[in-house]
């Protein structure tokens, strides 16, 4: 039915999909490691980012891949203050109440992306955006090779940096034990909102990455945020190799459903594996904490 | 005994007089509109509020109630009283069904927020799929004006429809928060593993308060299209509406009966009034949603009812003994 290339390409295909995924689950799963909540807003960081995007090419003519160190930064600063001045005051430290803040973050900043730049579709446009690259018999997007290759350099640094820094450390003491981690003079708040900034900016390079292959409008991270939460919830919750893995199976499994089912119920596919995992397995498929 | 329900009646009698006072259809749209949500978050007060369980799906009851009594008219040519009570009960199933996977499976917080949000995605894309609901074209429900279709001429008609029906779920909710399984479904909400160790079975509490709601919400999805007479798959099953049923809870006033309804009606009258002054910026009346949210949940846990009552309470107080004889 389906021949044999085909279905390789599709595999290979998600799986470079599937690592710009795991770049935006990524951060959710920083978050929820060291927060314990689930950070809705994460989908309209990601619409945000990729707005910023959108303008350094189009008004500043700058190469996306170009502005990940900049923008990085800009956005590593909106999230720690996002957390710092916004969220964690006004949640008074109840999960519930993180729930609904980080709603009402999203909400506010979807719609305020929807008043600047409206309901229109937009994308940029690179040199390189239908180069390809020839495996044997398969035609790989250069674009996506290149986000493949970001994702794991940055899950790599972000390894790196929660293991072999002092602000690692710091994060990782206040993930475990929040109030031993402030006996020992850890500034918890300011852990948070480091930790949240981290998430924001990995979502800066996931838009990066994300711009020279897809569009965007002010709903577009709806999209992808459900499909993070689904890795997320499939990794492990707050588990970062976990990340990975899942997000990888998540753009294969999209892409074959999508071959074989058709694109309108590809999707259905990401969310009967999220409800699955979810009642039958809560801690994940990688996840080792119960 | 009778007094409990005196507020009720009071705020009910007063939206009733809306028509006598106001004829202007897009003032009475608006009410209709708003006593449509109203409904919706009556119900996911209920699970939400009175429960302490934060759905995220809600649309799930919504669209299963809207879809089912559509279906039931357009497909079958059944009557629109039977198609709407057969829409309540099968969100009342659904919502039985989702909670007995979730709750069965030890979800709270976080994790129920998502469980639910996602089995609303995927009735979302079923519906949006399938043939028997229109696809993507949607249903259309046939203009025909008659008390046997529940299709009015006059929008005052319909106005009391949907206040007879949010009137029925305030009463209901009163009822139930005065009865054993009102407190016991506080006791879950406010901490799970002391109730059970009470006695309470935590697990048909919860199931009970969210069949209860996901038929509450339902019925707001039949008024839904008994008033706008179309559907599509955004719309019934869209996020939109989750989002919309829980914002009114919480800011009237979570886990209060009238919360609902004065939150749904400060929402949609902030609304109004953003875009009036904002012009036809789209978007900027749900960013002042979010906001309202947030400020809520910051300063006002108890919403706007909340809120009055702490100044009414104060006020009170500040008036001298002897003036109150």
């Amino acid at each position: 039915m389906y021949s044999l290339p085909i279905v390789l390409e599709a595999t290979l295909n998600g799986l470079l999909t599937g690592a710009i995924y795991a770049l935006v689950a990524l951060g959710l799963t920083l978050v929820y490691g060291v927060l314990h909540i689930i950070n809705f807003a994460h989908g309209a960081f990601l619409t945000a980012a990729m707005f910023a995007v959108w303008m350094a090419v189009t008004f500043l003519g700058v190469d996306p891949y170009v502005a990940i160190p900049f923008l990085t930064i800009v956005f590593f600063a909106i999230g720690y203050g996002a957390q710092r001045f916004v969220i964690g005051p006004a949640s008074h430290g109840d999960d519930g109440n993180i729930l609904l803040v980080t709603l009402g973050l999203s909400i506010v900043i979807e719609n305020i992306l929807l008043a600047v730049f409206r309901a229109d579709t937009r994308t940029i446009t690179t040199d390189y955006a239908f180069e390809v690259v020839e495996i044997g018999p398969l035609l790989i997007s250069q674009a996506r090779l290149y986000g493949f290759l970001a994702a794991v350099v940055v899950s790599g640094l972000l390894w790196g940096l929660l293991t072999r820094t002092d602000t690692g450390k710091a994060i990782r003491a206040v993930a475990k034990e929040k109030l031993g981690a402030s006996l020992v003079g850890i500034d918890v708040r300011h852990i948070y909102a480091v930790t949240f900034g981290l998430g924001c900016a990995t979502l800066a390079v996931a838009a990066c990455l994300l711009m020279p292959i897809f569009y965007v409008n002010p709903r577009v991270g709806q999209a992808f945020v459900l499909v993070a939460f689904t890795i997320v919830v499939l990794g492990g919750m707050g588990s970062i190799p976990g990340a990975l893995a899942g997000g990888l199976f998540i753009g294969v499994v999209e892409s074959l459903t999508g071959l074989f089912f058709g694109d309108s119920l590809g999707q259905i596919g990401i969310f009967i594996i999220f409800i699955l995992v979810l009642l039958l397995r809560p801690s994940g498929l990688f996840g080792a904490r119960a | 005994m009778m007094r409990t329900y005196l507020p009720i009646l009071a705020i009910v009698g007063l939206i009733a007089a809306i028509p006598f006072a106001v004829t202007s259809n897009t003032a009475l749209n608006f009410v209709v509109f708003v006593l449509i949500i109203a409904l919706g978050a009556q119900g996911w007060n209920l699970l939400g509020g009175v429960g302490g369980q934060f759905s995220f799906g809600h649309a799930a009851f919504f669209g299963t109630g809207a879809y089912v009594s559509a279906i039931l008219q357009v497909r079958y040519g059944l009557n629109a009283w039977i198609a709407m009570a057969a829409g309540i009960l099968l969100g009342a199933a659904v919502a039985w069904g989702i909670g007995f996977l979730s709750f069965r499976a030890g979800l709270r917080g976080s994790y129920f927020a998502l469980v639910t949000l996602a089995f609303a995605e995927v009735l979302r894309i079923l519906a949006n799929a399938v043939p028997i609901t229109g696809g993507a074209a949607g249903l259309l429900l046939k203009l025909d004006i008659g008390v046997l279709n529940l299709q009015f001429a006059s929008r005052a008609a319909f106005l009391w429809l949907a206040l007879g029906c949010v009137a029925a779920g305030l009463v209901l909710c009163r009822w139930i928060m005065d009865s054993r399984f009102g407190a016991q479904l506080v006791a879950v909400r406010e901490n799970e593993d002391a109730a059970r160790a009470l006695g309470v079975d935590v697990l048909a509490v919860k199931l009970k308060a969210i069949t209860v709601s996901g038929a509450l919400t339902a019925a707001a999805g039949c008024l839904y299209l008994q008033y706008f007479l179309y559907l599509d798959a955004n719309i019934a099953y869209g996020v939109w509406i989750s989002i919309e049923v829980l914002l009114a809870a919480m800011v009237g006033g979570r886990g209060l009966v009238l919360g609902p309804l004065v939150g749904a009606f400060t929402l949609h009258g902030l609304g109004d009034l953003t875009k009036q002054f904002a012009g036809g910026i789209p978007g900027i009346d749900l960013a002042a949603y979010g906001t309202v949210l947030i400020l809520v949940v910051a300063f006002a846990p108890g919403g706007v009812l909340g809120l009055l009552t702490r100044l009414w309470t104060r006020r009170a107080a500040a008036q001298p003994a002897g003036g109150r004889a």
